[in-house]
């Protein structure tokens, strides 16, 4: 059962230099419980694809498609409606702790004007009881309930974050880049926590992120974002044992583990969205590029066990012309344009 | 205090750079009224007693978490940030010990490559600007010809070829590995023998990480440099790097070749940062027994070893004391109801007196209430968790009328001992401490 299903989201910006296509025709369902990651390159989409599920896109964006949550389209909700969405159904969580608290208020106060405005009638008691639940599932002891957000580490606001949004316990919450400013253990910690989020709350969870550990470290299935569309998606074992794309598998050879022996990158870099290569947009980086890809967007497969993949490595046949299948001859990039 | 002394073949290439108990303090600025009754605020060690040696044409990597005192280290070392006590040799000079006009010459011969490409160059500079800076600083080159000529070879050195294609452009049109490209392009062009490279590849997307890294490597063999590479990132130090130097609060723990370190790290916490890496493969699980909490506050750093309030394998010496009653209180108190917290917490009397650091703890019992129920508590959570390191540090548990005293064995500061090619700064590989 899905918590909320995309169904051919497009979003886009207005520039001086033409329309950016930031997210271009992605369709994906996250279901209870279920944690899917979506990993992506900087200026992927993948931000704006996370705002643009939850209706948090900055003015002079333009969005179609639907976002179904509950029986509604999100898209076409007043921002009135999305607000009292917002906190007892979706949260969000974002990548800068100290930014998001009002540095003014205490924790507990954080916390009251919270569940007072989406829980009318609930009593002081009450607030503190819930509060301190949340708080402690996130270590965070009851002694400090009363402090400032100054007197807490990066990590700790962090926690505090996330047990502002559980709070209201959301039955959606979508975390972008949630650890990339903490340090490697505390990351750690807090990936174990977004973990049991899903063992005892049954939240779906959206998890942001350009770093395939912690997508392997904490997710069901995952989606490989490229230039605005979904290249690959499905369980995570699979996408990572078996890559679909080529996009995938040359991020996975690029990114520098503890047991890589030899560095791989990618040649080029990725596409600007106002003028996007024709075709597969990845063709220009592709080292399996075939002619076809140049002439005609890919169509998206299905491959065994929910995988799907939009490359025309895995056809349809019957729409590659003849030829399409030779492969691209191209010129040599110049090493200054790779990186 | 003094490192061992290495063995013979390692000395045989002459350090490049010599540092030798190094300290960099940084005194905080208190309160208005502090400062009119000239009361110190403190003083935060962000480099505290570090010895280590740069060979040269070696990598040497820094590896520490925020707040571990790695970028401090890295720009005392360039006499950019004053020394405190101690020395760095470099080419038969003390950097600790010159003016600014001194260091000037010097700075030529060691250059830094700083983390975010897109705050490091001047958006209001053409690339060619930016990278010619550095011959017009030191006044090298005065000739516009000459000074385009340079900046074209450097351009290239660097793959931002053909460089005419780069000069005109301005920061803004360069993608962030190209930008990454044309600040090493700057840091090279003065031919500098040493590369401070602070986080050089953290903010790049990771299909172009490896290629600034081949860079890097490129440059080092054709240019004979040697770098210091400071990161968070312990797998790219494991590709990048001939040694390791693990930092934790200030302190060199951990120090020795790569290999060594990483196929068997000796501290605990080098052992954490290693299990703690999310590896790109969803076979492998994070284990769940990493150290608790965060790196403490470097302003009032924990007594004897800085890394024991968190570490799994600590024991009586590591230095227990006050606040580490307090945290495990307040960690029991997260883990219980808020009814339960307010019934424990209404035992005590403020336990705001554990904040100060001593190695006897009096815990004041609350007014109307007994201390043997506050005795009671403790010897609890003893019993319901022996194995816990906290309890190991322990000598003594008394109630006395209104208050209970603990006291804690003697705390020792550990010192960096030699563990065949690594060095370790840890109790648990001090003889002295282990097999008593």
């Amino acid at each position: 059962m899905s918590v909320v299903s995309v169904k051919d989201l497009r979003v886009w910006y207005g520039t001086g230099r033409g329309p950016v296509r930031a997210v271009d025709g992605v369709t994906l369902e996250i279901g209870e419980g279920e944690t899917l990651g979506l990993v992506g390159e900087s200026g992927c989409g993948k931000s704006t694809l996370g705002r643009g599920i939850l209706g948090l896109l900055p003015e002079g964006a333009a969005t179609e498609g639907e976002v179904d949550y509950d029986g509604r389209n999100l898209l076409g909700l007043s921002q009135r409606d999305l607000r009292k969405l917002r906190g007892p159904d979706l949260g969000l969580i974002f990548q800068e702790p100290m930014t998001r608290l009002n540095p003014l208020l205490r924790i507990e106060d954080h916390f009251a004007e919270t569940l007072k405005r989406h829980e009318a009638g609930i009593g002081d008691a009450e607030v503190r009881r819930r509060s301190l639940e949340v708080l402690g599932a996130m270590g965070i002891p009851p002694t400090r309930f009363r402090q400032y957000p100054h007197e807490f580490s990066g990590g700790m606001r962090q926690r505090i974050m996330i047990a502002l949004a559980l709070a209201l316990r959301p039955k959606l919450l979508i975390a972008d880049e949630p650890t990339t400013a903490l340090d490697v253990i505390v990351e750690a910690q807090i990936l174990g926590i977004l973990a049991d989020l899903k063992a005892n709350f049954g939240t779906a969870l959206l998890l942001i992120t350009h770093n395939l550990g912690i997508i392997a470290e904490s997710c069901d299935r995952v989606a490989v974002m490229y230039a605005g569309k979904i290249a690959e998606e499905g369980p995570a074992r699979d996408v990572f044992a078996e890559p679909a794309h080529p996009y995938t598998r040359e991020l996975l050879r690029s990114t520098i583990s503890l047991e890589t022996t030899a560095l791989h990158s990618i040649p080029g870099a990725p596409p600007n969205l106002v003028d996007p290569p024709s075709g597969c947009r990845f063709h220009p980086r592709c080292p399996d590029a075939m002619r076809v890809c140049v002439e005609l967007e890919p169509v998206e497969q299905r491959l065994e066990s929910g995988h799907r993949v939009q490359c025309w490595l895995h056809g349809p046949e019957r729409l590659i012309l003849a030829q399409g299948r030779e492969p691209l001859v191209r010129e040599e990039l110049a090493v200054a344009d790779e990186a | 205090m003094q490192t061992r002394p290495e063995p013979a073949a390692e000395t045989a290439a002459a350090p490049l750079v010599s540092v030798r108990n190094l300290k960099t303090y940084y005194s905080i600025r208190g309160s208005f009224l502090d400062r009119l009754v000239g009361r110190e605020a403190g003083v935060v060690k962000a480099v505290d007693d570090v010895s280590l040696e740069l060979r040269k044409g070696e990598v040497l990597g820094l590896v520490g978490e925020s707040g571990s005192g790695k970028t401090t280290l890295g720009r005392t070392l360039l006499g950019l940030v004053p020394a405190t006590e101690g020395s760095v040799v470099f080419e038969g000079s003390d950097i600790a010990k010159l003016s600014e006009r001194q260091l000037r010459e010097h700075r030529r011969r060691m250059q830094l490559v700083f983390q975010d490409p897109h705050a490091s160059l001047n958006p209001a500079m053409t690339i060619e600007q930016s990278v010619a800076d550095p011959l017009r600083i030191h006044g090298i080159e005065r000739d516009k010809a000459g000074i385009r000529r340079r900046v074209a070879e450097a351009l290239e050195h660097v793959g931002l070829a053909p460089a005419e294609q780069f000069m005109e452009k301005y920061p803004s049109d360069l993608s962030g590995g190209q930008k990454q490209r044309a600040v090493i392009a700057r840091a090279i062009i003065l031919n500098p023998v040493l590369l401070v490279a602070d986080e050089p590849v953290s903010m790049l997307d990771m299909s172009v990480r490896a290629k600034i890294l081949e860079l890097l490597l490129d440059l080092k063999r054709d240019f004979d440099l040697t770098y210091l590479y400071i990161t968070h990132d312990l797998a790219t130090a494991k590709f990048f790097c001939d040694r390791i130097a693990i930092m934790y609060l200030g302190r060199i723990v951990e120090i020795g070749p790569s290999n060594a370190i990483y196929e068997d790290p000796k501290h605990p916490y080098t052992q954490a940062l290693l299990r703690a890496i999310p590896e790109p493969d969803p076979r492998r699980v994070i284990p769940r027994d990493l150290p608790r909490g965060e790196v403490p506050d470097a302003a009032r750093p924990p007594l004897g070893c800085s890394f024991h309030p968190r570490c799994p394998k600590a024991f009586a010496a590591c230095g227990w004391e006050s606040r580490d009653l307090k945290d495990l209180l307040e960690a029991r108190w997260a883990r219980l109801g808020a009814e339960q917290y307010e019934a424990e917490q209404a035992l005590f009397e403020d336990l705001a007196a554990l904040d100060e650091p001593a190695t006897t703890a009096t815990v004041a019992v609350r007014r109307g209430r007994d201390a043997a129920e506050v005795l009671a508590l403790l010897e609890s959570l003893r019993a319901e968790d022996p194995d816990e390191p906290f309890w190991l540090g322990v000598r003594r548990l008394e109630a006395a009328p209104g208050r209970v005293e603990i006291e804690f064995h003697e705390p020792r500061v550990p010192r960096l001992l030699a563990q065949g090619d690594v060095q370790v700064e840890c109790h648990l590989h001090d003889p002295e401490l282990v097999s008593s």
